[in-house]
């Protein structure tokens, strides 16, 4: 008995348990090693590298379109942004002028990509809270924009779709009208998702003023995306940066002060909205033309340094790469948002009780695999 | 700021400094004992304002080890590249700048993890994603039979 | 009532008499607790697998999903296949878990509800029991489940588990408080402890009608704090998946599992019995007034199938609850409860009784 009160309880009289590798709400190997004191959450330490895969040390081995299928394997929710930001670093090293076209079918795909997975945040949130019924209406919605990306892309998720120059294949005859067809559909159905959540008293009690994120924490640890605009922090590399097609369309960046859990679930449920504007703007402008400057068959960067940035589901991703003017790159290196999130976890999970660990740790919607690469 | 205030600027904070402007971003490649209070001076000082690291890397150049931080102010919207080399592979070892951006805490672990440079002062400086009986595997010389086939 | 062939004294009175004059009169008690445990095991025992597809429906039909749809028509025979693999698969051993306790705990579990069943009135005549105490003996019985589960989180030796238990723990003897207080507030109105007498009173009317508001406000305190005490969502944090995996549970497989999930279902039965038997009318069909008519067609139904409707329209009530909201956090789960439930509980009893003693109801 000694023995297994040893094991419980370590040297600071604190329950420690472990949270994953295996655990629902971790949402992947992700692994939580957290003390506890009764239900209170005194550290919450991550020990990560469950799935890391050395993406970084691959690209170095493996030519430029290569690399696009393996930045799918990253953030797999923002698969198409992940392709894109290889995509314009690629292409802005080259000094390649992108046509319009190509241009705003990006723009639409990532904005598609960011609603799924928005909309995969908000069922695994519910889900988190223990309103299983969530789940389901967000996948339900979600299958729509992933049958979209099979018509197109051919694949669902890890869809592959860019190369630098422009896209693989051109945009499916159906694809404008099923577009039209969905905005139309979700503009109906997502106020369903605030009835069944956002205006739920127990939701809101259980994530107001829980996990609180100031914005001089936000910006120090890096913060970026809807966890970092709940806080204040504009971080927005669509207003900041534009690429692609951003500069042309009208939309908000959605902030908020308060950075709790509430409005990192908030800034998301708006972006939907900005999303589908965004979509709304460009769909019925896509203008004739090829759907992919044709490069030279090995594509080889000049000697340098570049550097992009996008902005993906979840925050800013930036790719770093280093080339020595070989057709391999010399150094790959990825900014992963998630990775840069996730350390923000122990801050803003101290004192609360390990149901709001739950909260918080969803609210900031990791994707494992981002975090490992 | 202006780049080339900028790059002023660094070269008056560092007289060791080597400041370029680069195709992105003003480049400045600093001496490994100078990185931290050149990191420091450039958050605090009002008129840089550096206050989001949002990119460190660790970069094997074959014959020296570097490690390189982007800098950007979200007050001012400039940005900024830091760099500094190790020509000591063995045993390369700088100024932990968490206590200046606290999100080095998590990238400098990583480097560590993959490259084997040493940060001093770091808060909790341990292996992040691999095991400790690992290599460091993005160095350029690293080995390992089982995973990496070298094309001959 | 009109229709006596409803009345199951005579078939009961009938069976003991039979009996007891054909052999001495303790082997007939002994066959009649034979008949009556038999009976008791197989309804349990049927009761709990419709549940358990009840609630797959329901939740599929909250869902937007179709549930369970092909074992059998409309899938009804799912959970009889579940409770096939339930009781084939392998009991896995726990290495350093309290064997006795780890054992026993499913037992407690299941037997506390086994004796709540007994005491509650099927139809007129139609229990196994009828103390003159039921409400205080099926609080009580109800309430030593806890030791069960509690056991079960400490034997497990799992840390998820212990946390799972402790809550359970702080969460029933909480709520046992408010639904103890709920029950007191028409057994003020009934004037008597005794099940049967309770529903008899409401041959004029249902209590949640007789009682003015109170009553009402009793039976919506008494829905919500039993939905906790039987650790059904929104209140389930004992076995919060998304937290503690499967809370007091986790390390259970097989049988011994099959006895958690079947009390837990089998609890809900039995609060919902309680909120038909107490508030509802129990057996009591439906009346309206001098609408005599009316009335006589609401006779036709059997009680039974009276009883039967109003528990699950309960039940049906507790799943909606369960598919629809969000988990409380504990300590927002024991506010709702001391500062919330409580004092509007103790001053609820008070005007009841004075309603009562003033004698303004109906």
């Amino acid at each position: 008995m000694e023995e297994a009160v040893k094991e419980l309880i370590d040297e600071n009289q604190e329950y420690v348990i472990n949270m994953g590798p295996q655990h629902p709400s971790t949402h992947g190997v992700l692994r939580l090693v957290v003390s506890l004191k009764g239900e209170i959450v005194k550290n919450v330490e991550p020990h990560i590298g469950y799935i890391h895969r050395g993406i970084e040390k691959m690209c170095e081995s493996i030519t430029y379109p290569q690399i696009i299928h393996l930045t799918d394997r990253m953030d797999y929710l923002s698969a198409h942004i992940n392709n894109e930001a290889v995509c314009l670093a690629v292409e802005k090293a080259l000094e390649t002028d992108i046509p319009d076209r190509i241009k705003i079918i990006r723009t639409i795909m990532s904005e598609l990509t960011r609603i799924q997975s928005h909309q995969l945040f908000w069922a695994t949130y519910g889900m988190d809270l223990g309103g299983l019924t969530c789940f389901f209406y967000g996948l339900r919605d979600r299958e729509k924009i992933l049958d979209i990306f099979e018509e197109t892309c051919g694949s669902r998720m890890i869809v592959s779709y860019n190369c630098p120059g422009g896209l693989m294949y051109d945009i499916h005859p159906n694809f404008q009208n099923r577009v039209k067809e969905f905005i139309k559909y979700f503009r109906r159905t997502l106020p369903e998702y605030d009835q069944l959540l956002t205006g739920n008293v127990i939701f809101r009690e259980r994530t107001m003023n829980v996990g609180r994120l100031s914005l001089e924490d936000a910006i120090s640890y890096g913060v970026t995306g809807p966890s970092g605009r709940a806080s204040g922090f504009s971080c927005d590399v669509r207003k900041h940066e534009p690429y692609s097609a951003y500069d042309r369309v009208k939309f908000n960046e959605i902030t908020f002060n308060d950075g709790d859990s509430y409005h990192r679930y908030l800034v998301r449920m708006k972006e939907m909205w900005e999303s589908m504007d965004i979509i709304e703007q460009l769909i019925d402008n896509i203008p004739e033309g090829p759907y992919a400057v044709k490069m030279k068959p090995v594509i080889k960067l000049p000697e340098g340094e570049y550097y992009q940035r996008v902005e993906t589901a979840r925050g800013e991703l930036g790719v770093y790469i280093i080339s020595d003017g070989n057709k391999n790159p010399y150094r790959v290196k990825f900014r992963s948002p998630n990775f840069v999130n996730l350390s923000v976890l122990n801050l803003i999970s101290k004192d609360f009780k390990i149901a709001d660990l739950v909260t918080i740790g969803g609210s900031l919607d990791l994707v494992i695999p981002d975090i490992d690469r | 700021m202006e780049k080339a205030q900028l790059i002023e600027l660094v070269k008056s904070l560092c007289s060791d400094a080597e400041v370029t402007e680069g195709r992105q971003f003003v480049e400045a490649v600093v001496p490994v004992k100078d990185l931290h209070s050149v990191a420091e001076q450039l958050k605090t000082d009002p008129e840089t304002a550096f206050d989001f690291l949002f990119c460190l890397s660790g970069v094997d150049y074959g014959k020296e080890l570097g490690v390189v931080y982007h800098v950007r102010s979200t007050k001012l919207g400039h940005s900024i590249v830091l760099k500094i080399r190790f020509q000591d592979r063995d045993n390369p070892v700088a100024d932990s700048v968490t206590d200046i951006w606290l999100t080095a805490e998590y990238h400098e672990r990583e480097v560590y993890d993959l490259l084997g440079i040493k940060f001093r002062n770091h808060p909790d400086l341990r292996r992040f994603f691999l095991p400790a009986s690992a290599g460091y595997p993005l160095r350029k010389d690293f080995v390992d039979d089982e995973n990496i086939v070298v094309k001959k | 009532m009109p229709f006596d062939i409803y009345d199951f004294t005579s078939f009961t009175q009938w069976i003991d008499t039979s009996l007891r004059s054909s052999m001495s009169p303790a082997g007939a008690v002994a066959v009649e607790f034979l008949i009556v445990g038999v009976m008791i095991l197989l309804f349990y025992a049927v009761i709990g697998l419709f549940l358990v597809y009840a609630e797959r429906k329901v939740c599929a039909f909250m869902q937007n999903r179709l549930g369970p749809n092909r074992v059998g028509p409309f899938g009804m025979f799912q959970t009889i296949a579940d409770l096939v693999k339930l009781l084939l698969v392998e009991l896995v051993p726990i290495r350093n878990a309290d064997k006795f306790l780890f054992n026993l705990a499913p037992f407690i579990v299941i037997t506390a509800s086994f004796m709540a069943i007994s005491a509650i009135p099927f139809a007129k005549g139609l229990h196994a029991i009828d103390l003159n105490i039921g409400v205080l003996y099926v609080i009580a019985v109800s309430a030593m489940g806890v030791i069960g589960v509690l056991l079960a989180g400490w034997s497990s030796n799992n840390k998820y588990s212990l946390i799972g238990a402790m809550r359970s723990g702080a969460q029933i003897v909480s709520y046992e408080l408010s639904v103890g207080l709920s029950l007191i507030t028409i057994v003020i109105l009934a004037g008597s402890m005794q099940l049967s007498e309770i529903v008899n009173a409401q041959s004029t009317g249902w209590f949640i009608f007789k009682g003015h508001i109170p009553a009402f406000i009793a039976f919506v305190i008494f829905l919500i704090s039993s939905t906790a005490e039987t650790n059904r969502g929104p209140f389930d944090l004992a076995e919060a998946e998304s937290e503690l995996t499967a809370g007091y549970h986790t390390e259970y497989s097989g049988i011994k599992f099959a006895f958690f999930f079947l009390a837990e279902y089998m609890n809900m039965f039995i609060v919902a019995s309680i909120a038909a038997t107490v508030f509802l009318g129990g057996w009591m069909p439906f009346h309206i007034g001098s609408w005599n008519g009316f009335n006589a067609i609401m006779d036709y139904l059997p009680p039974f199938i009276w009883y039967l409707l109003k528990t699950f329209f309960v039940v049906f009530l507790m799943m909606w609850f369960k598919w629809t909201f969000p988990r409380l956090r504990i300590d927002q789960l024991l506010t709702l409860e001391w500062k919330y439930l409580l004092p509007i509980n103790m001053m609820n009893v008070l005007i009841m009784a004075f309603i009562v003693l003033m004698g303004w109801h109906f």
